[in-house]
């Protein structure tokens, strides 16, 4: 059986964000990517359900900074097989062009499971695993936290607000959305990952013309603004305690 | 009827007793007398089912994998006390205790905090997972300004290696800055990487990432061939010794002095402005990667005797014997790990033996140092009065500035 894993690199917040002069998009020039750390999660668990002798892990990635070194890594940890999908415009782009995107990819791979993080902090317009879902017309399982693969079903842990928690069955193919693995992503070394980028091969492919433009149009980006009783105070610590203590006597708090 | 010989697999054992007589000096591990000092001598022996000296047995006894199911070599904070001691000189932390490690990281068998370590160098080039653009935040302000290399387009004199906690712990910071007034003060020539700077790596590559440690040697060699300098000067002992010892065997071969070396070779400049007095007893901490790995005693010593009022006192570990602060060979990401087998911390330890002798100042010369030793004194009784400082804040301290 073939274990799909769609990863994607996310906006890493150790840099800060900053809006590109047309005002909206991210400026790509600043910006430092990232593998979504729910991704991490999903290969992690496609690893773990591969040593049980659940089948073959393929994982996918879309072409941009980091994805070739995020793919590399994946071979090293386990994965059978990586794709990088390429023609791209931008390497940031909305959860519906990515699903449409991989969609037709992840058929011809005729997959047994599709694996995906269940949400990233960039989902601006719902998280990819549903999506994905409802283009190759699979179930869906969100905010999975274990799984396991037996005689054409998928076992799974399902995590619910409030600390609850289901298990339950679902009939393969499916796509789950991973919350956590089993086990924290493991570490691979970096002379393994070196090793990888020696011995495995890459394979592109390329998104269709057709669909190769970003479906949805931010109009704009913006930090949040400051409102009508809201005020930014600046300054080191001292001055900035030194005001509020001013602000709470003026409003008779003290 | 023909015989055909038997040929065997070696054994996991045999394989890693041939890797390890092929590292340098590495053959001197046959010679190992059993006497046991290596384990005695182990800040951490008492706790790990393998010590050094058991390890040997193992190895020889063709039952090394037992020890490298016990995972308690991750308690080595690579102080090299066991080294040192040997009698017959066997390189123990550079090579049995390293390449333990290296087998663990390879299978995986890594603890969680280690790991996140190790992923952010990879990463960021840091080990704190902080933004490598921020690397010379910390020069902010200081007047005139530290001059980065990528920005003045000149040779320097000294390229400042400023290294990871020096550039990103807070703490740590203010020693930086400290370290960079004396400089202007003495009119030094320097520069410094800013984001440019990648870690130093050899926490790293001690903690069984030797590839990773590679992959900076690399990276920071590159930077370093772009830039003018005429030597090298840090004041992280970890990255000293890195650069000392590990670049060169990678083809990164360039002059490197720790600070404490740097400035002592500028006392007849410095010591006039030494003009306040420091009216305090002193005891100095050798840091395990300048003293035991780098046989440098005297300099730091020679600093702080430069400061009027300064006494200055030993520890009964010292020198040679210095006690490990338990920051090395990944132990400053392994505080959790080691708290939840040891329910100790040899940084309370060394900060005991500072109260018991009537020391008013802890000095230290080391970067990983003066954050350990501060926790240390909120945890240890009757040590909230002990100060910890750099050597450098105490030197700027007296300079009055
Ligand atoms: S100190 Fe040296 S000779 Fe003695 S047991 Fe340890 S390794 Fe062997
Ligand atoms: S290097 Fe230090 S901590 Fe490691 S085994 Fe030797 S004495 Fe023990």
């Amino acid at each position: 059986m073939n274990i799909i894993v769609a990863i994607k690199l996310v906006p890493d917040l150790v840099e800060e964000l900053k809006i590109s002069e047309e005002g909206n998009s991210l400026d790509l020039e600043s910006l430092r990517l990232r593998v979504n750390e729910f991704d991490e999660h999903a290969l992690e668990q496609a690893i773990l359900l591969k040593e049980r002798g659940a089948g073959r892990v393929i994982v996918i990635a879309l072409d941009g900074d980091g994805a070739e070194d995020a793919l590399f890594t994946a071979a090293a940890k386990g994965a059978d097989q990586i794709i990088k999908l390429t023609g791209n415009p931008a390497p940031l782009v909305s959860n519906h062009t990515l699903a449409r995107w991989l969609a037709p990819v992840i058929k011809s791979l005729q997959p047994g499971l599709v694996l995906t993080g269940v949400q990233a902090h960039n989902d601006l317009d719902g998280p990819l695993g549903p999506l994905l879902a409802e283009y190759l017309d699979l179930p869906y399982v969100g905010y999975v936290a274990k799984a396991a693969v037996k005689d054409g079903e998928v076992e799974i842990r399902k995590e619910y607000p409030g600390g609850l928690a289901a298990e339950m069955e679902v009939d393969l193919p499916a796509v789950l959305g991973v919350q956590a693995a089993e086990q924290p992503p493991r570490y691979v070394a970096f002379s393994r990952i070196r090793q990888a980028m020696k011995t495995v091969q890459l394979e592109g492919r390329r998104i269709p013309d057709l669909f190769a433009e970003e479906q949805i149009t931010v109009a704009r980006l913006f930090q949040p603004e400051i409102g009508e009783r809201a005020a930014i105070i600046a300054g080191d610590v001292d001055e900035i305690a030194a005001r509020l203590v001013e602000i709470f006597a003026e409003l008779d708090l003290l | 009827m023909a015989v055909s010989a038997v040929t065997q697999r070696p054994t996991f054992s045999e394989i890693f007793y041939t890797s390890l007589q092929k590292l340098p000096d590495g053959e001197r591990v046959r010679a190992c007398l059993q006497c046991g000092t290596c384990s005695g001598v182990c800040p951490f022996g008492y706790l790990m089912d393998y010590p050094p000296s058991k390890m040997i047995a193992a190895l020889r006894a063709g039952m090394f994998d037992r020890v490298l199911k016990t995972d308690n070599v991750w308690m080595c904070v690579s102080c090299y006390a066991c080294t040192s001691s040997c009698p017959a000189q066997i390189p123990l932390t550079a090579g049995l205790m390293t390449r333990t490690k290296e087998e663990l990281l390879l299978a995986g068998n890594v603890p969680i905090e280690l790991q996140d370590a190790l992923e952010n160098t990879q990463r960021y080039g840091n080990p704190m997972g902080e933004s490598p653009r921020k690397r010379a935040a910390w020069a902010r302000g200081i007047e005139p300004p530290v001059k980065i290399m990528s920005q003045i387009n000149r040779p320097v004199d000294v390229l400042w290696f400023v290294g990871d906690y020096a550039s990103f712990h807070p703490r740590v910071q203010l020693s930086s800055r400290a370290l960079a007034r004396i400089f202007n003060l003495l009119k030094v020539d320097f520069g410094i990487l800013g984001h440019e700077e990648n870690s130093d790596g050899d926490s790293q590559r001690l903690a069984g990432e030797r590839g990773l440690f590679e992959l900076l040697v690399d990276k920071n060699g590159k930077v370093f061939q772009k830039y003018q300098f005429n030597q090298i000067v840090t004041a992280d002992p970890h990255a000293f010794n890195a650069l000392k010892n590990e670049y060169p065997k990678l083809g990164v071969n360039y002059p490197v002095q720790h600070y404490t070396q740097y400035l002592c070779a500028k006392l007849d400049l410095l010591r006039p402005l030494l003009r306040h007095e420091i009216k305090a007893r002193v005891a100095y901490h050798d840091p395990c990667y300048l003293g035991r790995a780098n046989g440098i005693y005297q300099p730091p010593r020679q600093l702080l005797q430069a400061i009027p009022g300064v006494e200055l006192v030993e520890m009964p570990h010292s020198a040679a014997n210095s006690l490990c602060c338990g920051g090395g060979g990944g132990g400053m990401w392994l505080e959790g790990y080691q708290w939840e087998q040891a329910h100790a911390r040899l940084s309370e330890w060394r900060v005991r033996e500072a109260v018991a002798i009537g020391a008013d100042i802890l000095a230290v010369a080391c970067t990983y140092e003066i954050p350990r030793f501060e926790d240390a004194v909120k945890m240890v009784q009757k040590a909230s009065r002990l100060v910890i400082r750099d050597i450098s804040e105490l030197l700027l301290e007296s300079i009055g500035e």
